[in-house]
Order: structure tokens, then sequence, then C-alpha cells
């Protein structure tokens, strides 16, 4: 069977967070005109909190690079990229050049002030390409007119390495999950992607017995659960971390994702370059302006350019709504 | 064609066309500050949000395509509160200096602070320590005004000139000017005329300007560009391409310069300087191309980029140097005014004006012929500073002896005016009074809007093939293939002056079209069309002979050097 097929019968979806269909991504860039094609590996992995693609890269890059190859050979395309975390090059470049040798795969060193927005798949293509880090507007969009403005696929490492086992007839349906924070057993694991979050908790021990919520998909843009959400699966990037609500101040938590998007906004934008400013600012205050808050969040999630801003008032919202109100 | 409604009423617009566009040229305003049509969308203000029925949020309309039947509404609750906290944060950006903003009577923010009723100081000013960059002594870019559109980088990449960069990330963002050394502002002033809220924009010469009349101890002549006739009705409601000319005398002494002369006199002297250089070329196997020199930010090119290429370029002097050296000479003498006394002022398209009015070589006897520019923009907020409607006004002639043109000067505004002027007498000069009916007024081909474009005209029996440069982003190309020319007009702005760096904004290919429909309008009313046929211009010209060959040359010609 071809492996377009087979990668939509095992209904795969992007593991690097927006969890688009994989197949209709190939298909796109497939079927775009164009004398080259690119494929890039985004392991860029600028989400605070999970560390699968480092785990992937580490112990199962094999698989990685023969996702990659697939997509190659499938697209017929030129150059393969990996676009890879700084400090992950640090530690895996000499292993990862030698399965690379001799293939279509170059390793591609994010820079270090590339940050979170470097992750954005428009941006990773603006940085190989040596132009400014920063997202590109859209449409048109990466798969079509990507790198030199050729067709270019970008998947996560998590997506190639599901690609391999579905090439091999090995998936089953599982994904990798970062735990992490207030829990005594951190670390990456590998479970049925369908498992809710309590089952995961309880299964690594590290279900708490004090009082806690958790923040799934990233520490920064992740989602905010109370314990009475924990029967539904994870979504977004895989990761799940605890939070003892004795331990996290309400407005510190805030504070700290608050200067996580600002520090990392790329300054395109207004309600990102401007707003996350603002929104840091206002939360340092001790008369926090819940008001002003507010408006800039739902500025932020209505009018942002990329994905960075719009996600940006996830965890706030989240947080406000579920724990919050919840615990009060 | 396509049919959109927007607020319930309809529009026709093309495929392709943004919703914004096609509203705005329907006189419905959406707010916006980071597109211009001269530029590919950047969509980062996040200012111009609509409603389009059937999509669930909110659209920006710089980016949305218009599509048949597609119903618009450019207000409602969720619209408004988008745009107005992107405005709040916006104007945050904006350090207010409206006292002696050139720009504060056209400043968009301002408008929309009004119209939407929005507090200009929600949140606390944050750029009162940015830098204030100085490009020689015509441009700068002042940093605690800038709310980081970019446009100014669009414009200067536009130029293909790049020497305007974007430095750092977040909100420490900032426009610079490049550390490369190779890379060098030709003070085009693009930059200026596309920025929304005056952050790039002219060095100011108006104070000045206004100190010296006031002290009414000097003889003040104004001088005007021919462009910027068509143009400033702009700034007074009056439509695009409406002729001003004798409204702008009248506004100029209404300010209280003691003269009011026309650049277009001066454009016809330079055409018949520049024909009987061309000619002198061609006959002593000189160098050639021939490059015009009208364009001071075409000169910089040269000089910084290209000065191999000096010896290509006409050594006359341009219309202001040559209107001012006339009348600080000629009319001084005349008028028994010593020459210290006067004060010539250039309102002109430009901003490169202003480092040309200030080059050491273009003294004659220890005086300037220009002594300060100033830019439409400027003149415009001059007259309504003092509350002075230049529509209102009633129309007065230019004062003699600079007064007279013909149409050869009055297209000098646009791009292949030049050219087109002096072929205009260099064919009558070259054929000799006998030949009529082998020269030509119309020069059709030289004219438009396109990048390059090229002519072959007949003068006296050689062959000469003529390129018009419109836009210096688009030089490289004739530059790379100069064998294959012979005479070339390069004009730095798209459009010529009429786009020019100085000009009202915005100036947009639709508006830089109808202005330069204009200048044609003029020529075509004009009852003589061909420089030589100016009389004072001739009468000055052998007035200048008879001072001997080195004032002469003093008053006619210029030299060019290799800078940097």
């Amino acid at each position: 069977m071809d492996i377009i097929l087979k990668i939509k019968e095992a209904g795969l979806v992007g593991r690097g967070g927006a969890s688009f269909p994989t197949a209709t991504k190939w298909e796109t860039v497939k079927n775009a005109p164009g004398d080259k094609k690119y494929v890039v590996c985004n392991a860029s992995e600028g989400e605070p909190g999970v560390k699968k693609d480092l785990f992937i890269s580490k112990n199962h890059a094999e698989r990685m690079v023969d996702g990659m190859k697939i997509a190659l050979d499938y697209l017929g395309a030129e150059t393969g990229y990996i676009y890879i975390n700084p400090s992950y090059y640090n530690k895996l470049a000499r292993k990862l050049n030698k399965l690379i040798k001799d293939t279509k795969i170059i390793l591609f060193k994010k820079d270090h002030r590339a940050g979170y927005i470097g992750g954005d798949e428009s941006a990773l293509v603006n940085h190989i390409e040596g132009r400014r880090i920063e997202p590109r507007l859209r449409p048109p969009y990466i798969a079509t007119n990507g790198l030199w403005n050729y067709p270019t696929l970008v998947n996560n490492v998590e997506t190639f390495y599901n690609v391999s086992l579905v090439s091999a007839g090995e998936y089953e349906n599982k994904r990798f999950i970062t735990i992490g924070g207030d829990c005594p057993n951190e670390g990456v694991f590998y479970f049925d992607e369908n498992w809710p979050i309590e089952k995961i908790l309880r299964e690594t021990n590290n279900y708490p017995k004090f009082k806690f919520f958790v923040q799934i998909g990233g520490d920064a843009s992740g989602e905010v659960l109370n314990s009475s959400q924990f029967n539904k699966p994870v979504s977004g990037a895989g990761s799940i971390t605890v939070y003892s609500a004795i331990k996290h101040k309400p407005n510190d938590l805030m504070r700290k994702w608050a200067y996580f998007f600002f520090n990392e906004s790329c300054g395109q934008c207004t309600p990102c370059r401007e707003g996350t400013y603002r929104l840091k600012e206002a939360l340092k205050k001790k008369n926090i302006d819940w008001q002003l808050v507010y408006d800039l969040l739902g500025n932020l999630e209505e009018t942002s350019f990329c994905g960075l801003g719009l996600v940006a008032a996830v965890p706030f919202k989240s947080y406000f709504n579920n724990v919050y109100k919840a615990y009060d | 064609m396509i049919k959109i409604k927007i607020n319930g009423k309809e529009f026709f617009a093309e495929e392709g066309e943004t919703v914004r566009l096609v509203a705005l040229r329907n006189g419905i305003d959406i707010p916006g500050l980071c597109d211009h049509p001269d530029f590919k969308p950047k969509a980062n203000c996040r200012l111009c949000y609509v409603e389009i029925k059937g999509q669930k949020k909110p659209t920006r309309s710089c980016t949305a395509l218009v599509e048949d039947g597609m119903e618009v509404t450019t207000e409602s609750e969720r619209v408004s509160k988008m745009r107005n906290t992107n405005l709040e944060l916006i104007f945050a950006e904006h350090i207010e200096k409206c006292p002696t903003c050139v720009w504060r009577f056209e400043c968009p923010l301002l408008k929309m602070a009004d119209k939407y009723k929005i507090k200009l100081t929600r949140f606390p000013d944050r750029k009162a320590g940015r830098k204030t960059y100085k490009f020689a002594n015509a441009v700068e870019i002042d940093g605690s005004q800038c709310i980081d559109c970019r446009s100014c980088v669009d414009a200067c990449a536009m130029q293909k000139i790049y020497y305007l960069e974007l430095k750092g990330k977040g909100i420490e963002q900032e426009v610079v000017p490049t550390n490369d050394k190779k890379k060098h502002c030709i003070l085009c002033g693009q930059c200026a005329v596309h920025c929304p809220v005056s952050a790039a924009q002219e060095q100011t010469h108006w104070e000045a300007v206004e100190k010296i009349i006031k002290s009414q101890k000097k003889i003040v002549v104004a001088q005007f560009a021919p462009s910027i006739r068509v143009s400033i009705g702009e700034d007074f409601n009056m439509p695009y391409g409406k002729v001003m000319t004798e409204h702008v005398v009248a506004g100029l002494k209404k300010l209280g310069f003691n003269y009011v002369f026309d650049v277009n006199f001066a454009a016809d002297l330079t055409t018949v300087v520049e024909a009987e250089e061309l000619l002198e070329r061609i006959k002593t196997k000189g160098v050639l191309p021939m490059f015009t020199s009208c364009c001071p930010a075409w000169i910089n090119y040269v000089e910084l980029y290209r000065p191999d290429l000096i010896p290509n370029i006409t050594t006359s002097r341009s219309p202001q140097i040559h209107g001012g050296g006339f009348v600080k000479t000629y009319w001084a003498k005349k008028m028994n005014i010593n020459p210290k006394d006067i004060v010539v002022v250039s309102i002109m398209p430009c901003t490169a004006k202003k480092y040309e009015a200030k080059r050491k070589e273009m003294k004659i006897g220890g005086n300037f012929p220009v002594d300060y520019v100033l830019t439409t923009r400027e003149f415009s907020f001059m007259l309504k500073k003092n509350e002075i409607d230049l529509t209102e006004l009633q129309p007065i002639s230019a004062d003699s002896p600079f007064g007279e043109y013909t149409g050869g000067a009055a297209i000098f505004g646009g791009s292949g005016g030049v050219i087109e002027s002096a072929l205009r007498t260099a064919q009558f000069f070259a054929f000799g009074d006998n030949e009529v009916c082998k020269f030509q007024v119309d020069f059709k081909d030289v004219r438009g809007l396109e990048g390059v474009k090229e002519a072959m005209v007949d003068v006296a029996g050689n062959k000469l093939r003529i390129a018009v440069v419109n836009g210096i982003g688009n030089v490289k190309p004739v530059l790379d293939n100069l064998k294959n020319y012979d005479y070339v007009e390069v004009m730095s702005c798209p459009g010529g002056c009429i786009g020019g760096g100085g000009q009202p904004i915005p100036t947009t290919p639709e508006i830089r079209q109808k202005r330069i429909a204009a200048l044609y309008e003029i020529d075509k009313s004009c009852e003589l069309r061909q420089s030589f046929e100016n009389k004072g211009v001739m009468e000055m010209l052998d007035w200048a002979k008879e001072q001997g060959k080195h004032t002469e040359h003093k008053i006619l010609h210029t030299e060019y050097k290799k800078r940097k």
C-alpha cells in the first residue's frame, strides 16, 4: 500500500501541537507545482515543559530520519532539514550527523535567539533562508510556498517518527507525553493517545495527594485544567505539568506566562508586540487592572498575526475559568 | 467585474483587489496604517478589521480579497473593540510632538483618536529614549514617533537601496540605518513619503524660513518646483492633479515672501544648457551616454555607488540651482541688491534637494544659490499653521523675470519629462530653423510609469538611443547595458518628482498617474512648448556669456566627485 494511504488509514495528525491531518499536508505539498521541494523536520521545541522531541531525537533518531526519508522519496524532494533546538544540537549533533551521512538531510542549528517563534513553520523557513526570524503573512502557505518559495513540508519530530512506524506497520496510536512540575516521576512517557490525563498521572505514580491543577500542551501556551477535568486525553503538544495549588500563587503564574510571551514576541504585529508588553506591565502592579488584562488578552486572541499571539490568552483564560473560579 | 456590498451599498471591484482598497476608493474610511499600494500587504498594524457575512471572525480588509456577492460591514461592536485596543497600543508608541510636527494637520493618529473617541493616553509612552537617525542634512527617522509599521523599510527596499533595516525583536524592534559600509542613503525620502506618522521625515527648514521672513531684514525670494503645483491642492481637499500654479504664488506671497519665482523658468534654462551639452558631446564624440542631473538623489547614487559614471553626467546644474544662481547674480544686479541680502527658498517635492542646495561647489562668489529648501509638505504645513486656505486665495502670477515658461519646463516634474524637454530643444538646435518638419514636440515613448522606457530619436541624422529610468530601483538593467544608450534620464522617485519624497501623503500609483497627467495638460495648454522659445531664458544665457567664461561656467555648470 502506498504511504499516503497508510498515513490516512492510521489517521496521523501533526504532533507539533496543531494536530493538522498529516496526509492532507503531504498531499498539498505533493500537488503544489515547483521544480524543487523541501522537507523540514521541526525539532525546535521552544515550548517550555515539552521535552518529547528531545527524547525522540535522542532515543529514536533512526525512526525520525527514516520518516524524513520516506517524505523525501514521496515528494521527490531536493533536501531535508532537521531544524533543531540549539541545546539539543549541542547534545546530539555528532550522532545525528552520523545518521544522516550520505542522505539528502542537513542538520540546521536553530539560533538561540530564535526562541519560541522560531518553531512557527513560516518563521523557521525564514530562518533557514537567512531572513528575519518571524512568521510570514499567510496565505500563501508554506506547503505551497515555503523555502525559497518552493513547496515545503514541515512536520514535527514525532510526526516523522510516526510516519516511520506507519510505514513499517508498527504504529499503535500512541503518543509521547512529557510529565513534569510538582510530581515525583518526571520524564517522557509513551501511552495510547486516548488515555485520559488522570490515568496517565496514576499510571506514572504522579497523581498528587495535595490540591493541584495541571497545564497540558506546554507550560506557556497550554490549557490549565482542574481535577474535575482530567478525564480527557492530552491535546496540543504532548505534556502534562502538575502545579501544587498552594505553592503557585495566581499572580506569579500569570506574571511568568506574560513575561514569557513578552520575551518571545517577534515584534511584528501590534497586539503581540505592544499587548504582551502592556500585559506584563499591568500584572506587575500591586493593584492589577483586571479589565485591562482582560482587554489585552482578548485582543491577543482576536487580532494576533500568528499562533504565538493567538494562543497567548489560553493559559490565562483557562486558569481563570478552571482554577481561580473553581477553587475560590 | 465583481460586485460587492459595503455597508449595504453596492460597489464594483476588480478581481484581486482587497476589500480595503475598494472601500477607500469609494470614500469609505477603513482605518489602517501599515498598508500602501506600493507594497505587498504586511498586515502588522491590525486596525483594518471588517465583518464579512458568513465568516465567524472579523477579517483584515487589507488582505481580504473581494469575491462576487461579498457583503462587508465596516463597523460592529467586535470590530471596534479590536481596532480601538490596537489603536490605543499604537498611540503609546508615538510620542506626540504635535506643535512642531509638519504632519500635524494630516496626522492619521489624531484623526482616528477623534473619530473613534479614543484617549491617546491609556498607556504611558514607551519610546521616549529612542534615537533620531539623521541622514546627511535631508532626511531623518525619529524613533520616538515610530509605530513599527515598517513601510519605510519597504520603501527603501523598493528603491533597492536597502539602507534601512530592522533591528531587535519585540518592543526592542527599531528601524536603523544599516551597518553595511557598502550601502548608502541617497536621501530620496521615499521612507518619509511612505511613513504614516511622520517618524521618517524631512529635516525641516520651515522654522528658519519663518524666522527670516519675520525679521524683515532680508529680501526673501521663493521659487517653486514644476511638480508641486499639481500636488499641493491635495492637502486642501482639491482633486488629485488639480493645477494650482497661481494659488501657490498667492500662498507664498501671503506667507510673506517678497518675490515668488517659478522654477519652470529655470527648467527651461536647464533644458537649453543640457541640450547644448548633449549636442556638443555628440559632435566631439564625448562621453556617452549622457545622464541627466536634475535628480539630486540620482547624483548621490552615482557619487556613492558608481563614481566611475561621473563623466557621463551632464555638468548642467539643476533648475533650482540655476534659478537661485541667476537670482543672486543677474537679478541682484538688475535690482541693485547685494546678493548677501537675498535669501532664496525653494519649494520642492524632494528631500534630496536640501542636500543639493548645500553642496559647496554650488556657491557663486561665496553665496549659495539656494539658502533653504522646503518640501511640499512643509509648505502646506506653513499655510495651515497660518490658517491660509490656498483655495480661497486670489490667484497671482509669478514675478518677472522668472515667471515665464514653456511646456518643456512644465513636464520636468514627471518621469521622462526632462529628457523630452531636452530632446525638443536639442532637435531644434541640431536641425535648425529650416527643417521644421523634421522635429517633433511630443515624445510619447518616454512618457508613462513603466520602470524603464526606451526610445529612438533622430537628432540631425544621429539616431539617439534613449532610456528613461523611473525609480532608482529600476536603474540596474540600464547601468548594466550602458553601451546600448546615448542619453539616459534617471529619476530616483517613482513617477519622477510628482512622486518625490517631499510630496503630500499619500502618494500612490493612482495619485502619481493623476499628477503626471496634469503636467502634460499644462504642457499642452502652453503656447510655447520648447524651452529655447523662452525669450527670458535666452536673454539670461546671453547675459551669462557676457560675464566671461569663468562666471558663466560657475552659474551654469557644476562638478561631481566620488564619495566614501
